[in-house]
């Protein structure tokens, strides 16, 4: 095709796109389309319609349970916060335990995953033939595909059982003073948790980090090979470079985490307190809500519920808006 | 194509308006997820016998008043009566009061898990009052022993399990704790949902039995139904009369029998601990809730109908899906209050 570089024929070609062929538009829809076909305003708009409405639907999920939480809020206000009872019988309701366990058993999970995780990125980006490279990342990812309720099942049959007969009571003989290691292991507690939710973010730490030290620039890399580098110390240098977009999928993870459900109810056996052994059983947000929404009978008691949720909701945007500036922060450094 | 969609939207349009010219009758229903089982079996055969098509959501005892409140359904389910208050904002809102029809029973099982020691451990009420309460820790504490002289009792640690959601079976359960032991009644009291003293929460009657089955020493509180169908072992339960009563429906609707005669006069009878010889003290009604007077006429009678004929011979199906059926003092005074129901302030 050749190049339209003069004015005339520009014009010409506009008003061949424009599907008018000649035919005079009207002034009026030529003001608000000035250069631009019909068509693509009306698909532009539409998908901007589609693109606000997403946003206002989130903004209308907090708002709902704003108002919905109101009866709760008004009654106990801060102190929801702080109180440790959590008590559907006399309507004593505190959410301290929850966000406790929600937290700590998704720190127990990043530091069981992200070691891990890590370890998965650098070898599939740096370090793997290609041949090995696809088929890998692929089984990683295969994990974030597994419905949860399917790691519960997994969790009651095997993780718990290993845990209780095995992992926990080495952990006693082992350390017998140390507080994260008191009380009867039964194997449903805040470590069963913890580790099922490190399987379950695996994949979502491994294949962000993966992307992300793949757009570092290999000029760094050749550079430093060039300078007679290892292998390890090439890797070094990538990784100070990704360093905060792999922050970002760190806590990308970490917010999944929080917002687990059904498989961490399945195994962390659903006791509102807070302890300082990791063998005790523990409860999170999210649990609570799946547990006890639909029997809720009283009103200030399904406040009290969707106040949980809504404090939920607040951790998690906070946690993701961060994670999401680290990593397009790292993104845009080189490009 | 054109002439293909509009022959299909034709299609619709005919085949819409004929249904609705055959207007088949409709009832909405919501609530307990412990009546779920029966109530399919109940709405497939009485719409195989009369064509009337009953849907039921089954969201949970809370969600069922809360859908009954704001007029929503033709009736909701509740394995817990409502409180005096949830009767006054029912009042308020639909202008009408709330009826109670006990629907079916369930009996509660207290199954552990001891190898050791197999079927048939005897408890009593304080005992496992003191057992859910963290204050008896041994299986082989005095106070389990005293009760099972027969028995070689080890020296294993008692992990007790509970459902970690809200559930009808907690609150027949809690109630009958409330009942025997003054000190459960103050600290934890009778609800769909407790603030465990000790214990794990497992999520469904199958999460707890799965604990229970797992772990040696565990012991939790089932469904009857799940532990029949599971073979697990119960302990006999010390009732009122100081007889140690087995878990099965006879033992259960003898306890419903001992009740029906000081039932209260809206039928929001909790029967724990019920007197009798042959009672069995843990369990209870699951209720179907149902404005006095119903406004929509025709829906007024199909629904009365239904349930005259769920509470009498639908109760036939209760033992196969291991429920207990209503005793016959129990199905007269249901059909006497359903006899009540009006529309609009007429009789049906």
């Amino acid at each position: 095709m050749e190049i339209v570089n003069d004015k005339g024929s520009l014009a010409k070609n506009q008003e061949y796109l424009n599907g008018s062929n000649g035919k005079k538009t009207s002034p009026f829809l030529k003001k608000i389309l000035g250069k631009k076909n019909l068509g693509d305003v009306i698909f532009e708009r539409l998908t901007l319609l589609f693109a606000v409405l997403v946003f206002l639907l989130v903004l209308f999920m907090g708002w709902e349970m704003y108002s919905n939480s109101l009866l709760s809020i008004n009654k106990f206000g801060w102190k929801f916060l702080i109180t440790t009872t959590w008590d559907p019988y006399s309507e004593t309701f505190g959410a301290l335990p929850m966000i406790f366990g929600t937290i700590v058993s998704s720190l127990l999970a990043l530091i069981i995953a992200v070691p891990l995780g890590l370890s998965v990125a650098v070898f599939l980006s740096e370090l793997a033939p290609a041949w090995l490279e696809k088929p890998f990342s692929f089984l990683t990812e295969l994990l974030a595909a597994i419905p949860s309720v399917i790691y519960g099942l997994w969790g009651i049959f095997v993780l718990v059982p290993w845990l209780r007969n095995v992992v926990e009571p080495f952990l006693q003989k082992e350390f017998p003073n140390s507080p994260l290691f008191q009380g009867a292991p039964y194997g449903y507690d805040m470590l069963a948790a913890g580790v099922i939710l490190s399987i379950m973010v695996l994949p979502i730490i491994s294949s962000i980090s993966r992307d992300v030290i793949k757009s570092v620039p290999d000029t760094l890399r050749e550079a430093a090979y060039a300078l007679g580098a290892t292998k390890w110390e090439v890797t070094k240098i990538v990784f100070s470079n990704a360093r905060s977009g792999i922050l970002g999928a760190i806590i990308l993870g970490f917010g999944r985490a929080l917002g687990e459900t059904m498989a961490v109810v399945m195994v962390i056996g659903n006791r509102p307190q807070i302890t300082a052994s990791i063998l005790n059983p523990a409860t999170t947000i999210a649990g609570t809500l799946a547990n006890e929404f639909s029997e809720a009978t009283s009103d200030l008691y399904l406040s009290a519920i969707i106040e949980l949720g809504l404090i939920l909701f607040v951790i998690t945007i906070i946690i993701n808006i961060f994670a999401r500036l680290l990593v397009w922060g790292t993104e845009r450094k080189w490009k | 194509m054109k002439n293909f969609l509009k022959g299909l939207l034709l299609g619709t349009l005919l085949v819409g308006t004929m249904s609705t010219s055959q207007a088949q009758l409709q009832l909405n229903g919501a609530g307990s997820t412990f009546d779920y089982p029966i109530f399919s079996k109940w709405f497939d055969t009485y719409n195989k016998m009369t064509g009337i098509e009953i849907n039921y959501a089954s969201i949970g005892s809370g969600g069922g008043i809360h859908q009954i409140t704001e007029g929503t359904v033709d009736f909701g389910a509740s394995d817990a009566p409502l409180t005096p208050e949830q009767m006054g904002d029912f009042n308020k809102a639909q202008g009408s009061d709330i009826v109670h029809i006990p629907i079916i029973m369930g009996g509660v099982a207290i199954t552990y898990n001891l190898p050791s020691v197999g079927q048939g451990i005897k408890l009593d009420g304080t005992t496992l009052a003191d057992i859910y309460l963290g204050k008896i820790t041994k299986w082989n504490d005095p106070r389990i022993v005293k009760l099972n002289k027969d028995k070689n009792l080890p020296d294993k640690a008692i992990l007790v399990a509970h459902r970690s959601e809200g559930s009808g079976t907690t609150f027949i359960f809690s109630s009958y704790l409330s009942k025997v032991s003054p000190e459960w009644s103050k600290q934890c009291g009778t609800s769909i949902a407790i603030n465990w003293p000790v214990g794990i929460g497992a999520k469904g009657t199958e999460g707890v039995a799965g604990v229970i089955a797992q772990t040696e020493g565990a012991i939790g509180y089932i469904e009857l139904a799940y532990a029949k169908q599971n073979n697990l072992p119960y302990c006999l339960i010390k009732n009122q009369s100081g007889n140690f009563i087995e878990v099965n429906f006879n033992t259960v609707s003898a306890a419903a029998a001992g009740a029906s005669a000081h039932m209260p006069n809206d039928l929001r009878a909790v029967i724990t601990n019920s007197p009798g010889k042959n009672s069995y003290p843990i369990c209870g009604f699951s209720w179907v809730v149902i404005p006095k007077d119903i406004k929509n006429r025709e829906h007024a009678e199909a629904l009365v109908k239904f349930l005259k004929w769920a509470v009498t011979k639908g109760q036939a199906d209760a033992t196969s899906l291991y429920y207990a059926p209503l005793p016959k003092p129990v199905q007269k005074l249901d059909l006497e209050k359903l006899n009540a129901i009006t529309s609009n302030g007429n009789k049906l």
